[in-house]
């Protein structure tokens, strides 16, 4: 981004020039979170179809992909999909774009963590550690359940 | 597309869509929204935050109670039978309908109650207002109401795979006085990480499916970035006005469905 045209800074202790930097690359890093993502889901598109070229043919087949209880439950779905990245399987590819793109928001909280540790903000450090511990338990109550 | 407008995660569009077009199970389906919820809000959220509109200590603080609200209403709906899910659908509908007619078109500058607890973490901020041309400093009121609020919107969002934007978007605007610009940037900022909280469970369940969820996160990340380009010189009046229809209706049919069964 060469072109900024931020506003008149105001309440300067809050927003300072660095932290305005912080922002700008916290931003971009959220967008090339989702360029990346969208990447992979339609490369993983493109694969899907190259290696089952009668998905092309038949809408039925495709309704039968998104129809209910077609699909046994992965326990493991992570070990799966690196398995089947190395078999450039479309499938897989997709996934990894999905969990790219569920990853952005908890990267940006990470982000902000470091962010307010920076600026010495005690109190929003420990507000910001806490929902990002919370973004981690769900991955992990999830999978306890599952 | 029509999500990023209107200040909604787009998921409200999403679900209908493909669970009564397309016969998808409606827990696939909210596995897929969840996502291109995440979608909407990472894209839009890049140009909101670099406009300064968003708070991020008070979206921040609310991500406290929108997640662990998110984690609860992602139990909920496991242990829910689909056809209360379409009845629930149905109802936050017919409220996203609602307010959606009745959204208030001009801001309203009132003496905002000093708050003891907004003053100690310094949630008062300031932006930029384009249309007016100047700076305005705002002050926070009562954020344990919205807290409260935050934990109902987390669950409701976690259980139908929504990003809520509509009950994010009153509880700051008129709960804690946010400005309305304010209000809908960081409900839009605070939507992407609750659907991650509740996208993380869905996830590791096995409920987001690759084929369901690519072409409905393509299409709605490719929708962003066209339609907050072309969309935004329409009037955004008309819009909403035949949208509220829309909803309404559909809201109808998903309440049928979910009381007289398929």
């Amino acid at each position: 981004m060469t072109s900024i045209q931020e506003p008149p800074p105001a309440f300067e202790q809050v927003h300072d020039e660095r932290v305005v930097k912080v922002e700008i690359a916290i931003s971009n890093l959220l967008r090339i979170g989702v360029a990346v993502s969208l990447l992979f889901i339609v490369i993983g598109t493109v694969l899907m179809f190259l290696h089952h070229p009668e998905y092309r043919h038949s809408g039925r087949t495709l309704q039968h992909l998104i129809g209910p209880g077609t699909e046994t439950v992965d326990a493991t779905p992570f070990r799966t999909m690196i398995q089947g990245i190395r078999n450039a399987e479309g499938r897989s590819v997709i996934t990894l774009g999905l969990m790219l793109l569920i990853a952005t928001p908890v990267v940006r909280v990470a982000v902000s963590v470091l962010a307010f540790v920076y600026q010495g903000d005690r109190v929003f450090v420990g507000i910001t550690t806490l929902v990002f511990c919370l973004l981690l338990v769900s991955f992990f109550l999830g999978k306890a359940e599952g | 597309m029509l999500g990023a407008i209107l200040g909604l995660g787009g998921g409200i569009i999403v679900i209908p869509v493909l669970t009564m077009l397309l016969g998808v199970d409606i827990r696939f389906a909210i596995g897929a929204s969840l996502v291109s919820v995440i979608a909407t809000s990472s894209g839009a959220a890049a140009a909101y935050v670099r406009e300064r509109m968003t708070n991020l200590r008070v979206a921040m603080l609310l991500e406290i109670g929108t997640t662990s609200g998110a984690l609860t209403g992602a139990f909920i709906a496991t242990h829910m039978r689909s056809r209360w899910l379409f009845i629930v659908f149905g109802i936050i509908m017919a409220y996203s309908a609602l307010m959606m007619y009745r959204r208030r078109s001009h801001e309203l500058v009132t003496e905002v109650k000093p708050d003891r607890i907004a003053d100690f973490l310094r949630l008062h901020d300031s932006y930029y207002d384009e249309s007016i041309g100047e700076t305005i400093h705002y002050r926070v009121t009562r954020p344990t109401l919205g807290l409260g609020l935050m934990y109902i919107a987390g669950v409701v969002s976690g259980m139908l795979g929504i990003g809520s934007g509509s009950l994010k978007v009153p509880a700051m605007d008129l709960g804690m006085r946010l400005p309305i610009k304010v209000s809908t940037a960081t409900s839009n900022f605070m939507i992407g990480v609750t659907a991650a909280a509740s996208a993380g469970v869905y996830m590791m369940r096995g409920e987001i499916r690759p084929f369901i969820a690519a072409p409905v996160a393509g299409g709605v990340m490719i929708g962003a970035i066209v339609g907050s380009r072309v969309l935004g010189k329409l009037k955004s009046h008309r819009i909403r006005l035949l949208f509220a229809v829309v909803l309404t209706w559909v809201s109808l049919s998903m309440l049928w469905k979910g009381v007289y069964g398929q």
